[in-house]
Parts: C-alpha cells; sequence; structure tokens
C-alpha cells in the first residue's frame, strides 16, 4: 500500500532506489529520506524508545528527530549507529536497522521495562543502584552497561577518510532558509568574503515547505531557484549543504561538519567522508529557525504521532502522506497550513483539535471552508494503539484516525546563540526565549521571532499561514503520566513534578536528575514544554526559572570528522634521525623518543634483545662502535656577550673557555631544580655549540629565550636551533681514532693536540665537520657533526673502513644506556624528575660559587634544599649478581616493617652489565650519600631484594680509559 | 581557539602561541640580597584574578617573541597586547 | 665529496601529479639565519612578514630582528655581517623546501594551516607558523605559490598532510 502522492515534491521519481530497513527490501525514490521512504511504504514503527523500549514511529522530518534512530550499514567496517532516518539521504543499497531492540522491532523483549514503568522513575538509578555497595561490580554494573546506551559502537577501524579546513569570511550565514538566504543575498551584494551553510541537501529551509506561497509575485519555488543561483554564481560566496554549525568557539569560530559523501552509493574514494570546516567569521549571522513543540499529552509517542510541520514536510519535500485518517491537535496556526495541505492531498481530516477556546483568522477560516471539522478549546488527552495510533481522545471523543498530527507552536533555535553566552530574553506572547544582537553576531528570522515571510524576504507574500499561538507543558485537563517530554530520553511529565517534589529547584539540577534534554537530541523538541511543565510545580514563570545552557555539538557529530587526517601516520609527525634508513635496513629495532624514532639495538641473526645489547657493549669497551646522535638538541649562540649569557643560564662558569675546548654544562630552573644537560664547545670568541638531551630541545630553547628577552635583553647574543643542521655520529672506543683518521682532513688527532673535551673544524669524507671529542661512554670518543644530508654517506664510508681497525659495531640507545650507566653519567629525566639538584647527584662541583649570580643560584639556598635527608644519587648491587632491579622500584630499609612500609627512595636506572658480569642499578635513596656500604631492600611481589648501596660509578673510576 | 594579537605580527590563531603565565613579574636584581621568604614569593605566588590579566604569551611559531597581553579570565576577551619590557 | 640525501626523496618520487595542487620538492640551497639589530650593506627586506627575492638572494624577514635567507652561496652573508653585533648561523640542512602550487593550492595548505590565506596573506608575505602539528615557514611566492620551508625531520610529515589533502583535487 503506498502513501506517495501521484505527484508533487522535490523527489525524482525517475530514479528508483533499492534499500532494506531491518532485512526487508523496499524502494524509494532519490530526494528521498530513509523516513520519507519507509513512510511512502507505510512504515511509522522506526525505532525503540531508550528506556522503556517503547515502539516509536518518526516524529519530526529533520535533525531534531529523536525516534527514529537507526545504524547504516556499508560494510568493510563503514558502520555509523545513532543517524536520524530523517537525514539519512536514501541511495542505491542503502542498508539500515533499528537499534534498541531485541529481537525485532515489532516484538522487543526489551518492552517488558515499560510494563515496569512505575517503578523507573526519574532518578531510578541513584535511588536503586545504592547498596550493598559490591553488588556494584558484579550485578549493577554489568546490567546497566548491557541495557544502556543506543546503537552499536562499531568494532573494526574506519577505513573512510576525514579532511579538516580551515576558512576565514567576513559574513557567515548559519541556515539556508528564507531568512538566512536573504541576508547572504544582502551580503554578497557587498562584495564581501560570505560563507552559507545548511545541515539540509539543498537550500530553502522552511520556504520549500510552502509551494503555495506567492513572494513578489512569483512562487515560492521560483524564488527559491532565483536565490540558488545568485549565490551560486558569485565568485564572493561559498555555499556549504549537508554542513551542520555545531559549535560556537571564541572569537567567532564556527565549527561545521560537512557531510561529503554519506549520500552517495559509490563514493570516489579521494573524497574524505566528512569534513570539519572551521570558519572564522568577522561576523555570524544565525539563521537556523524554530523546531515544532510537540503536545505534552498521555501516550503521545505512539507510531502515527507527528508533529504537524513534519508531516507537511514529508508531503512537500518527498510526495508522501503520513496516513489516510489524520486527527490534527493544536494550538497554532501553523498545524492548520498542514491539515489544509493533507486534506488537498487525500487525507482525511477526522478532526482539528484546538486548544485555544476562540482561534480566529485566515487559516480557521480556510479549515472550516474545506470542510474539516474544527474543534475549539478543545484538548487532546489520550491515545490508542500498539505499533500504530488508531485513535485519539479528545475531550471525552473517542476518533478513529491512524495519524495524530499536533503542534505546540515553534521554539526558535538558539543553540549557537546560547554556546556564544549571547544574552536572551523571554517573549511571554509566544513563549519564547529570543537571541539579543552582540558584537559580531546576530540572529534574523523564526530563530530571532520573526515568523512572517513577507517581514523576513523584505517583499509582499501571499497564500503562507503565520505560525499565531502557542502551549506550554502538559495540555489541560490530561495526565502526566506516559505525557512523554523528552522522547529520546523517555522523560514524562510526570518525571519531571517527582524531581521537583525531591526537591529540585534548579532548572540545571533538574536536567542532570530526569535526563530531560541530555539526549543526543540536545532538547530541540522537549526543552520549552520541560521548562514550563518545572516551572507551573514551582510556582515561577518560565523566565525565572531560566533556560538551561547549550553546548556544542548541537548535533552529534563523528569522531572522523574531529580527528580528521590526525590518524594512524599523521596522528603526530615521526621524526627520523638521518641515518634512519640506514638502521632500518639494518634490522635495527626502534624506540620511541619524544616524536623521534631512535635505533634501539641491532639484532644479528636469532639474538635476542639482551644478546645483542651485550654484543654491543662489548664491542664498545674492546673495539669501536658507532651510533647514531644527531637527535641530541643543538642550539647556535652567537654574539659579543654570548660566554655571559652561557655564564647566566648555566651553574658553570664559561669566559675561561677557550676556544676549540668543550665544557659539560649543567642547568637548573629558577627553582632550583636540574633542567637538562649537555656537552657545549667554544667555536669562537663569539660562538658556542651547545648541546642539550634529546627530548628538551625545544623546551630548553624556550627557556634560553625567556631569559634573553626578558631578563637579559641587554645582552647581545641570539640564539638559533641547529639540532636539524647536524647529523651526529658518535665513534666510540679504544679503536675510535683509527677508524676516523683515514677519513679526516685538517685536524691533528693526536692525544696531545686534539685532548679529550675539544672540538675542532676539519673535513671528514671531504665535507664539513665540527668533530668533537667527548665520551658519554666512558671510552676514548669522537662525535662526528656533519651537515645533515650528508649524514647517510659519512656513516656509510665509515662502516666500509677495514683497515688499521675492523668495520664499528653499530650500537643502539639501549647499550648507550648501558654504557653510560656503568659510568655513572646521569640521564636528565631518568635519574632527574624536575626534584633534583645538583648536590642530590654529586654534582655540586659543577656549581660556580663565584659567580654572583645564574638562574637557580638563589634556590640553591632555600631551607628546603639543603635539608640533610635529601634523596641523593648512589650506586645500587643486588646481593644476587643476576638479580634485576626494577626502575621505579621502591627501596625501603627493613622489609619486615608493616605495610605501608616507609619508602625512602626508588631505582632510576638498572640495567644487566656484559663488561661487569652482572646487574647494576642507579637509585635516589634519601641520604644516600651516608649509607655507602649498608644494605636496603627492594620489596617485589614474591620476594625482597637484598642491595648494597655503592658509589654510583661502576668501571674504570679513573678514567683512563678515556685515552684509549 | 581565541585569536591573539602579536604585537609583531598582528591578529593570528591561538595555535601559534604559547601561554608563559602572569606578566610583570621581574626576577630580583640581586637574588641574593632577598630573604627566603621574598624568592619563594617571587618563584611561586601568582594573583591568578577573576577578570583582567596581565600575562606573558610567547609567539613561539611565529617571529618569537615574548609579549604582553591583558586577558579577561571570564569572558576569555584580549584587550590590548604590548612588547615585553613595556607597560600597559 | 660524498652525495647528499634527502629526507623527501622517495616520497617526492613517487607523487601522483595533480595540477590543481601540484607538490614539488625543491633543490638545496644556502640557507643562513641572520639575527641583527644594526643595519648591514644587504639589500634585504625591511617589512616584517614579508620576503623578497634579489639577485637571486632571498631574504624573509620573519621577526623583528631576524631574517631567514636563501641564497647560492652563505658567504657574502657571512662577510656583510663580520664586524657588526650580529649572528649569522649556516641551516643549509635544517630544512628543505616544499612548493606547492595551482588553483586549489591555498585550499590544502588551510586543511591544516590556520591562518587566513586570502587577502590577508598577499605574495610576497612571510611566516612560522604551524602545519598540522609541524612548524614551518609559509612563504606565498605568487597567487597560487606557496614556497614552505620545513625542518628535515618534519618534513615527510608536512608532505603526506599535503598529499591527503590534495588527494580530492586528483
Amino acid at each position: 500500500m503506498s502513501f506517495r502522492t501521484p505527484t508533487g515534491g522535490r523527489i525524482d521519481r525517475n530514479r528508483v532506489l533499492n534499500f532494506t530497513f531491518d532485512g526487508r527490501a523496499y524502494t524509494g525514490h532519490h530526494g528521498d529520506t530513509l523516513a520519507s521512504a519507509l513512510l511512502a511504504k507505510g512504515v511509522h514503527l522506526m525505532g525503540r524508545s531508550f528506556k522503556y523500549h517503547r515502539p516509536r514511529g518518526v516524529l519530526a522530518a529533520g535533525i531534531e528527530e529523536p525516534n527514529a534512530l537507526v545504524h547504516v550499514d556499508r560494510g568493510g567496517g563503514r558502520d555509523a549507529p545513532n543517524l536520524r532516518a530523517t537525514q539519512v539521504e536514501l541511495y542505491e543499497g542503502l542498508v539500515a536497522r533499528s537499534q534498541n531492540r531485541s529481537p525485532s522491532l515489532a516484538f522487543d523483549l526489551g518492552a517488558v521495562a515499560g510494563l515496569l514503568s512505575r517503578f523507573l522513575p526519574a532518578g531510578f538509578y541513584y535511588k536503586t543502584f545504592m547498596w550493598p555497595a559490591s553488588f556494584w561490580k558484579r550485578l549493577y554494573e554489568p546490567a546497566i552497561r548491557a541495557a544502556a546506551g543506543l546503537g552499536r559502537a562499531p568494532t573494526a577501524a574506519d577505513p573512510d577518510r576525514y579532511l579538516h579546513r580551515y576558512a576565514h569570511c567576513d559574513v557567515l550565514i548559519v541556515g539556508a532558509g528564507p531568512a538566512g538566504l536573504t541576508a547572504a543575498r544582502a551580503a554578497a551584494a557587498t562584495g564581501q568574503r560570505v560563507m552559507i551553510c545548511d545541515e539540509q541537501p539543498e537550500l530553502g529551509g522552511s520556504l520549500r515547505d510552502e509551494p503555495g506561497a506567492v513572494i513578489g509575485g512569483r512562487a515560492s519555488a521560483a524564488w527559491l531557484a532565483a536565490a540558488t543561483t545568485d549565490l551560486a554564481s558569485r565568485g564572493n560566496v561559498t555555499v556549504l549543504t549537508r554542513a551542520t554549525a555545531f559549535g560556537w568557539y571564541p572569537d567567532n569560530l564556527i565549527g561545521i561538519a560537512e557531510r561529503v559523501t554519506d549520500h552517495i552509493a559509490m563514493p570516489d574514494p579521494n573524497l574524505p567522508r566528512e569534513r570539519l570546516w572551521q570558519v572564522r567569521a568577522s561576523e555570524v549571522i544565525i539563521a537556523t529557525g524554530a523546531h515544532e513543540r510537540p503536545l505534552v499529552f498521555p501516550d503521545n509517542d505512539r507510531p502515527g504521532i507527528m508533529l504537524a510541520g513534519a508531516a507537511r514536510a514529508f508531503l512537500h519535500r518527498h510526495g508522501v502522506l503520513p496516513g489516510r485518517r489524520a486527527v490534527v491537535a493544536t494550538a497554532c496556526d501553523s498545524a492548520y497550513a498542514a491539515a489544509l495541505d493533507l486534506h488537498a492531498a487525500g487525507v482525511t481530516i477526522a478532526a482539528i483539535a484546538d486548544l485555544r477556546a476562540n482561534p480566529t483568522g485566515a487559516a480557521i477560516e480556510a479549515a472550516r471552508a474545506a470542510g474539516i471539522p474544527v474543534r475549539t478549546g478543545c484538548a487532546i488527552t489520550g491515545s490508542t494503539g500498539r505499533l500504530r495510533v488508531t485513535g485519539a481522545l479528545l475531550g471525552s471523543d473517542w476518533v478513529a484516525c491512524d495519524t495524530i498530527l499536533m503542534s505546540a507552536g515553534w521554539t526558535p533555535s538558539l543553540h549557537l546563540q546560547s554556546q556564544s553566552r549571547g544574552k536572551l530574553r523571554f517573549d511571554a506572547a509566544t513563549a519564547s526565549f529570543l537571541p539579543m544582537a552582540q558584537p559580531g553576531q546576530r540572529s534574523v528570522g523564526a530563530c530571532a521571532g520573526e515568523f512572517d515571510l513577507a517581514a523576513i524576504l523584505g517583499v509582499p507574500v501571499s497564500g503562507a499561514i503565520s505560525p499565531n499561538g502557542s502551549h506550554t507543558g502538559l495540555v489541560p485537563g490530561a495526565s502526566a503520566k506516559r505525557a512523554f517530554v523528552d522522547f529520546q530520553n523517555d522523560v514524562t511529565a510526570r518525571d519531571l513534578a517527582l524531581a521537583t517534589q525531591e526537591g529540585f529547584r534548579s532548572i540545571e539540577h533538574v536536567k542532570r536528575y530526569t535526563t530531560t534534554g541530555m539526549a543526543t537530541d540536545q532538547g530541540k523538541t522537549s526543552n520549552i514544554n520541560a521548562l514550563a511543565i518545572v516551572a507551573g510545580q514551582l510556582g515561577n514563570t518560565i523566565p525565572e526559572v531560566g533556560l538551561t545552557t547549550f553546548r556544542p555539538p548541537y548535533s552529534p557529530v563523528t569522531f572522523g570528522t574531529i580527528a580528521g587526517a590526525s590518524r594512524g601516520d599523521l596522528f603526530d609527525p615521526e621524526r627520523r634521525a638521518p641515518m634512519h634508513d640506514w638502521a632500518a635496513a639494518h634490522g635495527a629495532v626502534f624506540e620511541d623518543v619524544g616524536t623521534w624514532k631512535r635505533a634501539w639495538y641491532f639484532p644479528r641473526g636469532r639474538e635476542t634483545m639482551h644478546d645483542a645489547v651485550a654484543r654491543e657493549c662489548r664491542a664498545v669497551r674492546n673495539a669501536v662502535g658507532i651510533f647514531d646522535a644527531s637527535t641530541l638538541g643543538k642550539i647556535e649562540v652567537v654574539g659579543p656577550d654570548a660566554a655571559e649569557f652561557l655564564n647566566r643560564l648555566y651553574t658553570n662558569s664559561w669566559k675561561k673557555l677557550g676556544v676549540g675546548r668543550c665544557r659539560y654544562g649543567l642547568m637548573l630552573s629558577e627553582a632550583g631544580f636540574v633542567w637538562d644537560d649537555g656537552v657545549v664547545g667554544r667555536i669562537a670568541e663569539d660562538r658556542f655549540h651547545v648541546t642539550t638531551t634529546t627530548g628538551g630541545a625545544a623546551r630548553v630553547l624556550n627557556h634560553m629565550e625567556d631569559y634573553l628577552q626578558t631578563e637579559f635583553p641587554e645582552l647581545l647574543v641570539w640564539l638559533t636551533s641547529t639540532t636539524e643542521q647536524w647529523a651526529v655520529i658518535a665513534v666510540q672506543g679504544p679503536d675510535a681514532r683509527a677508524l676516523i683518521a683515514p677519513l679526516v682532513a685538517g685536524i691533528d688527532l693526536s692525544p696531545e693536540a686534539f685532548p679529550h673535551m675539544s672540538i675542532r673544524e676539519g673535513t671528514i669524507c671531504g665535507v664539513p665537520t665540527r668533530l668533537f671529542r667527548v665520551s658519554f661512554t666512558g671510552e676514548l670518543g669522537f662525535e662526528i657533526n656533519v651537515p645533515a644530508e650528508y649524514g647517510p654517506a659519512v656513516w656509510e664510508a665509515l662502516m666500509a673502513q677495514e683497515a688499521p681497525t675492523r668495520s664499528p659495531t653499530p650500537y643502539g640507545t639501549e647499550a648507550m644506556h648501558v654504557l653510560r650507566a656503568e659510568k655513572g653519567f646521569v640521564i636528565v629525566g631518568q635519574e632527574t624528575d624536575g626534584t633534583v639538584t645538583p648536590d642530590d647527584l654529586g654534582l655540586s662541583g659543577m656549581i660556580a660559587r663565584s659567580k654572583p649570580d645564574f638562574v637557580g643560584k638563589r634556590s640553591l639556598r632555600r631551607p628546603d634544599m639543603v635539608v640533610a635527608n635529601r634523596k641523593q644519587l648512589v650506586g645500587l648491587l643486588t646481593e644476587k649478581p643476576d638479580d634485576l632491579l626494577e626502575e621505579g622500584a621502591q627501596i625501603v630499609e627493613d622489609p619486615r616493617q608493616p605495610i605501608p612500609m616507609r619508602m625512602i627512595g626508588h631505582v632510576t636506572s638498572s640495567y644487566p652489565s656484559a663488561t661487569l658480569g652482572r646487574s647494576i642499578a642507579m637509585a635516589l635513596v634519601e641520604g644516600g650519600r651516608a649509607r655507602m656500604g649498608s644494605t636496603l631492600y627492594v620489596p617485589m611481589p614474591g620476594q625482597d631484594i637484598t642491595v648494597r648501596v655503592v658509589e654510583p660509578i661502576f668501571y674504570d673510576r679513573t678514567g683512563a680509559r678515556l685515552d684509549g | 581557539m581565541l585569536i591573539i594579537p602579536c604585537p609583531h605580527c598582528g591578529p593570528r590563531p591561538e595555535n601559534e602561541f604559547r601561554y608563559s603565565g602572569e606578566a610583570h613579574i621581574a626576577r630580583p636584581a640581586d637574588p641574593e640580597a632577598t630573604s627566603d621568604a621574598e624568592w619563594a614569593d617571587f618563584l611561586y605566588m601568582r594573583s591568578n584574578p577573576k577578570g583582567r590579566h596581565a600575562e606573558r604569551w610567547r609567539h613561539i611559531h611565529g617571529c618569537g617573541r615574548f609579549f604582553n597581553c591583558i586577558r579577561d579570565t571570564v569572558s576569555d576577551r584580549i584587550e590590548r597586547s604590548y612588547p615585553a619590557g613595556t607597560r600597559p | 665529496m660524498v652525495d647528499r640525501r634527502s629526507p623527501l626523496a622517495g616520497l617526492a618520487g613517487a607523487a601522483p601529479s595533480i595540477p590543481a595542487a601540484r607538490l614539488v620538492a625543491l633543490p638545496p640551497c644556502a640557507r643562513v639565519v641572520l639575527r641583527t639589530a644594526a643595519v648591514l650593506d644587504l639589500p634585504i627586506v625591511q617589512d616584517i612578514n614579508r620576503a623578497v627575492v634579489a639577485g637571486g638572494v632571498a631574504s624573509l624577514r620573519l621577526g623583528p630582528d631576524e631574517w631567514l635567507i636563501l641564497a647560492p652561496d652563505a658567504g657574502p652573508i657571512f662577510a656583510a655581517a663580520s664586524g657588526h653585533a650580529a649572528a649569522v648561523v649556516d641551516v643549509s640542512h635544517r630544512q628543505v623546501a616544499i612548493e606547492i602550487a595551482g588553483p586549489r593550492a591555498a585550499e590544502v595548505l588551510n586543511g591544516h594551516c590556520a591562518l587566513d590565506l586570502g587577502a590577508a596573506f598577499p605574495p610576497g608575505m612571510c611566516t612560522r607558523t604551524l602545519l598540522g602539528k609541524a612548524e614551518i615557514v609559509l612563504w606565498r611566492t605568487g597567487a597560487d605559490e606557496f614556497h614552505l620551508e620545513v625542518g628535515r625531520s618534519f618534513a615527510p610529515y608536512v608532505w603526506q598532510c599535503l598529499e591527503e589533502g590534495r588527494r580530492e583535487h586528483a
């Protein structure tokens, strides 16, 4: 049985589309929504309600739909739950399913909740699931989780693409109904950059539902076509359709979610599914229209009961009739327009029940003239039917019908205005909150309370009925039971009354207690009715109760849209050091260090990580290793005052450092805690090559710039990041000099000419180098700095060296960590955590006491910084050499003390050392230096590990190996 | 995302900037001459007002300059900005 | 002398041809950061956030006392700064240059960059900014042409962001 009209609507009747709903095959037309196509087949039942699982049909025709939520499945992980059937555009092959029902929509076991509804009032969860506490984990939470939520979240990764776009304009118009189009044309004519967006597939808004209107002598369809063509033809106007402005953010930044391909059966894979627009507008004109209010009466939620304006939209947009015999219940003239249009299309209007005692005007006269029975002062107080409405209770009469159309008037859509903290005023005549303009923003048309088409368009209009009249709250004389206010969250008038009886006074509290307005529809149809009921209960007026604050998003936005391209490889930049490709080609395992990928170790054959690291360490100790140290932060400090600047930023002294020499520098925060460290080389009197930790590079540069710009602006010195300029190849081990010597030119590498902690400029493999003689392993070592793009070739040349020494062993960050720990070198961020002073690390020798000031100096004298029992860096040796402590493990004096034990420190570094044939560890321990030789304990699950406190240096205490 | 007026580059999106705390807290000229209490006050005590707040920002992904601005902590509106080392 | 290897070699070689937003890895050049409050004997741009090209040397003023200079040879800049209170630092390998050009170039950039690339950003304008999570120098060299300077380890990320954004214009 078809409910499609023989002609009319904005669908393409020549294009038939096949689709399925709950596995059943249907056909529709291009231009249909899923809702209109189902209605055309007489299907109203499209969902089950959230809490009571009541059968629900379609209530509205657009974005405000609370009931008809469906799951659309395109296959291959392309799953979208909770879509409004009234917004899902039909395409060939569409597969949709209903939600929140089991096993089927018509027979849903969950509906038993409806029978229990008197036991499931507002605040049910808070009252019921309070005790006993042990029931929470085992019973309440699993049961609530199983029952909670609408729809089913997809489990597969979303294969679709999403993009973002920033845009700027002079004027952004939100909404392309008659008011938005008028505003857009006016703005466009001034030559400004104009954007207009609308969440519908085509422009026009409510004008599409007024085919009988005559605008300035032209049919409304002709006026709309001309306006659309006019805007599209202008180079200064961007028109976005299927684009929902979902949020206002500070400084007129509007978030718009554009659905690019959801309406296409086989989308071009190069197109994104959705696009997030972030539009910065000098002026925002809000033309978001109004939503029709349902009447609140018992059983007002049965399938077949819909808003009068929705029925009119389905008729004029899609050529679909809601039923054969309708009762129209209203307090507003616009429902008469629906009744007249449906009457003209062949629907029997059994009655118009008007709440108003004496409605007058053209609409009422036209209805009477058409022979439609009009009952005035007549409230609808009930309905019958199970899966479809079968009758309406008007006063004391039951009137048979298959459709009830209702209207309590129109609620301006204030979401964006409210999000922008714009002011509102209450208009008692229309029972509406209305927006007030603010700088950079104004509202026009129905969302500003202006419903008269002629006034909106600025030209004479005939043939349109203005929506005069309204009602708020429960209809007079009706019971509050099963009188639904918020359809999506199943909140009834009785629930709201109960909340006020239980003492809730603030509308914000009532909202949270009852959940009214908190569903995905954001209270679009329920808000004002809820306010009116609460106001009535409290004996206040609506403005005294006040409107709840709207928050973004106006309607649900997918995670894909929010993420955009920032997923997978593009989630974060993956920074690769210059020699990365070589390492990858030679089997390196990488670890993440900040945003860098660093070679962790280089397993050979079937080596484990432990085997590989041990071999790499032995190679450095016995021959020579090669390591990519390029990620170290580097800053070039240049200017006449460069040494003075470093003097103020570092704890140690720089003025006497000779050109060509290096020094290990320690930097503190102003609070006196270790902030960073690194080797600094003096290239020239006025030029220093500063290195920082890998993770600290950006932080240290910002710290230096802060002091330079704001505290020491008189200094003539400039800072330039050179981290990425240099590839750094560390060559470490007794054979290091022999390895590099054949490739280096212009530098005397002899120990006398080039001592430890020196820097020279020359060439290697014919490219310029800054060659450092430094060691982070305790062995003879060099760090070869070459311009980054030469790094790979220089590395390969070093690897190809066979005489006079064997080719070097590449080692990774793990071996680097072990080697430095054997020497007791700290790593800032591993041994330190932002609360560690130089003295805590045993580095008080790094502090130049003679300097009058440096950053952090004064703090070192604060009482907390000099207490006796501070945690100090020590070495730990486990009683059993093979026991390996866990980094982060807590240390106690007596493992037999009662829990909670007093923890006196923690392990900061711990490794198996191949060089020493046992494990080693470093730790921060209260009064650690006074505990040398004593025994402490590290309690672990199943055992307490006994450790001995030792000096934090395990290998070559005299430093003899530095000279090879 | 706020629009922040850089004194050198003009209005720019907030993601180019880094917040750097309250403005006009000068480092004592001679830290060694301060008492422990005075030094702790300099290090840690901030006004945290409701309303007009003088604060430091750095146009870190722009001209790199630190500067000051007056922002209303209630409305998030920025009244004006001015170079580091100057007063509004 | 050994060979140079660009971090973009692989990506640029595999890039599809999309005339609406062409993506090109530009060849190497000498790059110098010049920091000074002094007036040097160099034909460099004076307006902040503007770039000029003179005698094959491009100067971009990125801050009140900061220029990025792109030239065939860095020597003359070091020479001109000598004896002045100034800092000159060679950053030739610190970053790489990417050009995006074509009628959709600005749109593709705006997929990841929040700046207004309309009349507020005319040809000749340049600035440091963000593209996604990477800092770049953005220089509009023509109505539909942009030159990007990108830190070498961020270059693949920036390239792929632009590639992802221009795909719909293929």
